[in-house]
């Protein structure tokens, strides 16, 4: 019977992984620091709509986490995701919970799957 | 006693062979993604979430795939299941190339193929060339251990395309099949046409 016992931790713990989706990006330079929830930047969302290099050329976006100087006056002015979000090609800037949609306290850096660690991590 | 006993061992037989079912229809559907409120990331307790579309309703009709997102992206694309923009700037160049790379330094792995088409279609040249790769076969340095630390290849795998777990994704090209030379398979080699059929398995 403990065998059963175990086999039930065993599956419970097999039943329920918790982690965000692969390559989703925690932004929290500044947000948590001025009365904001953390951004989160869903990257499976986005390439279902634009090519990477939408975003990592034409856009100038760094492919690095936390290396791309973002801030809400640079977005009002078209620049990062203002490009996109101005009611133009996307929803605009008044949709502020879309963004900052993280949970408190979360740090800047690229999240994944069970098998994902992203550079740097392993 | 002993039948209430019995009532509890019954009770917790019904509920481990609930669990292991459970365990077993979500062996059975390796496609599961966590709904939103589940992931450890987004705030519950925020306005936003029933304004954002949960991975799984998006992602359960593109072609499957092991790891990562759970979708075979480049399949996705080329088979029509998706139409990414190339550029929001009307005179963007979009460029694409259909050049494979074949690496032989592997040890005692299949030799790696990289193949410029499927980037290229998602990613412009600069994104690679010249900060990441040199514009020259074996120029850059590539090994492996570099790959594992995020360097290379392990810019984006690893973290937004397929992880470094599917190691026979690049190392596709089987020691013995494989009579050409190293480098640039330029005019492509026959096997060129094989070679998309490696993430096939599906
Ligand atoms: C809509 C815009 C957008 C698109 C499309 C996009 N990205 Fe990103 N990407 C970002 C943002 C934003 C970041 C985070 C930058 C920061 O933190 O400064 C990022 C970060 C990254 C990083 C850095 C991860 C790290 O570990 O530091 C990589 C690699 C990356 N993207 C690869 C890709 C690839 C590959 C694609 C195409 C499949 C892609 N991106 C498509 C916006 C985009
Ligand atoms: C398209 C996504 C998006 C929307 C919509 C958005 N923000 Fe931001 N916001 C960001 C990003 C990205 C940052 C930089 C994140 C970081 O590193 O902390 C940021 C940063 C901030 C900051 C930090 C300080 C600063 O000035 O940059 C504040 C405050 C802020 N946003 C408030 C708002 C408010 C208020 C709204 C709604 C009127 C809003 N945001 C809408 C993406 C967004
Ligand atoms: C290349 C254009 C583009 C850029 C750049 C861009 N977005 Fe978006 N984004 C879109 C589009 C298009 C949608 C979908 C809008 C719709 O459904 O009406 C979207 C939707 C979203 C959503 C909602 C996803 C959902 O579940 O519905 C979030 C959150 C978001 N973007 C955040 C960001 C952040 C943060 C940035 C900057 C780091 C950014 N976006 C940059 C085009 C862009
Ligand atoms: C993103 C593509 C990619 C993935 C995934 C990948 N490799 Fe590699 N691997 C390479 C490249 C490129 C080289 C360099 C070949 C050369 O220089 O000739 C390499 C080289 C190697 C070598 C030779 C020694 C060295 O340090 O260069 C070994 C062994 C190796 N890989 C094992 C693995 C194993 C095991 C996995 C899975 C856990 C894996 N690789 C996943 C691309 C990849
Ligand atoms: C995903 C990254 C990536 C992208 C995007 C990319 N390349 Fe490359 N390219 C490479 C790698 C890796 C090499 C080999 C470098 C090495 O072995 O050190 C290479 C090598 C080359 C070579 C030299 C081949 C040889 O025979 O020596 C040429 C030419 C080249 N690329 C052209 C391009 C052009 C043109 C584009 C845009 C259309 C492009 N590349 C986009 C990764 C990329
Ligand atoms: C700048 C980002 C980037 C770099 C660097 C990169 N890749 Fe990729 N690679 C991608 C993207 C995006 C895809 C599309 C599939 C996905 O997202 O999972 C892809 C797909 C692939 C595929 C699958 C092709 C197919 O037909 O299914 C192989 C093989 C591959 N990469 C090998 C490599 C190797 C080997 C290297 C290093 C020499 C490398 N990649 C470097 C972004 C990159």
């Amino acid at each position: 019977m403990w065998r059963l016992g175990l086999g039930l931790l065993v599956a419970c713990a097999v039943v329920e992984p918790v982690w965000a989706e692969y390559a989703d990006v925690v932004l929290n330079r500044l947000s948590e620091a001025n009365g904001m929830r953390p951004v989160i930047y869903p990257h499976w969302f986005h390439r279902i709509r634009f090519r990477c290099k939408v975003c990592h050329s034409e856009l100038g976006f760094k492919m690095r986490v936390g290396s791309n100087e973002i801030n809400m006056l640079k977005l009002m002015d078209g620049q990062y995701c203002g490009r996109c979000h101005n009611n133009d090609v996307a929803w605009g800037l008044d949709n502020c919970h879309r963004c900052h949609s993280g949970r408190k306290g979360m740090e800047t850096g690229i999240r994944g799957g069970h098998k994902a660690g992203g550079p740097g991590y392993w | 006693m002993v039948n209430t006993n019995r009532a509890w061992w019954r009770l917790l037989l019904l509920f481990c062979a609930v669990m292991l079912a459970a365990a077993a229809v979500e062996a059975g559907d390796k496609r599961a993604w966590k709904p939103l409120e589940k992931d450890f990331l987004h705030d519950p307790q925020g306005t936003s979430i029933q304004d954002l579309q949960n991975p799984g309703e998006a992602m359960s009709s593109l072609p499957a795939d092991g790891a990562g997102n759970l979708v075979d992206w480049v399949r996705a694309l080329r088979e029509g299941y998706i139409q990414p923009r190339t550029n929001v700037f009307p005179e963007t160049k979009v460029n694409v190339l259909d050049l494979d790379l074949i690496y032989g330094n592997t040890g005692d792995q299949p030799f790696v193929r990289f193949p410029h088409k499927p980037h290229t279609e998602w990613l412009d040249c600069i994104n690679c060339h010249d900060e990441i790769f040199k514009t020259q076969f074996n120029g850059s340095g590539i090994k492996m251990s570099l790959i594992l630390e995020g360097k290379f290849c392990g810019q984006c795998h690893g973290a937004v395309a397929f992880p470094l777990t599917e190691c026979k994704r690049c190392h596709s090209v089987a020691p013995e099949s494989f009579k050409g030379k190293f480098g640039a398979q330029q005019p492509l080699p026959v096997t060129q046409n094989a070679a998309p059929a490696n993430n096939k398995k599906k």
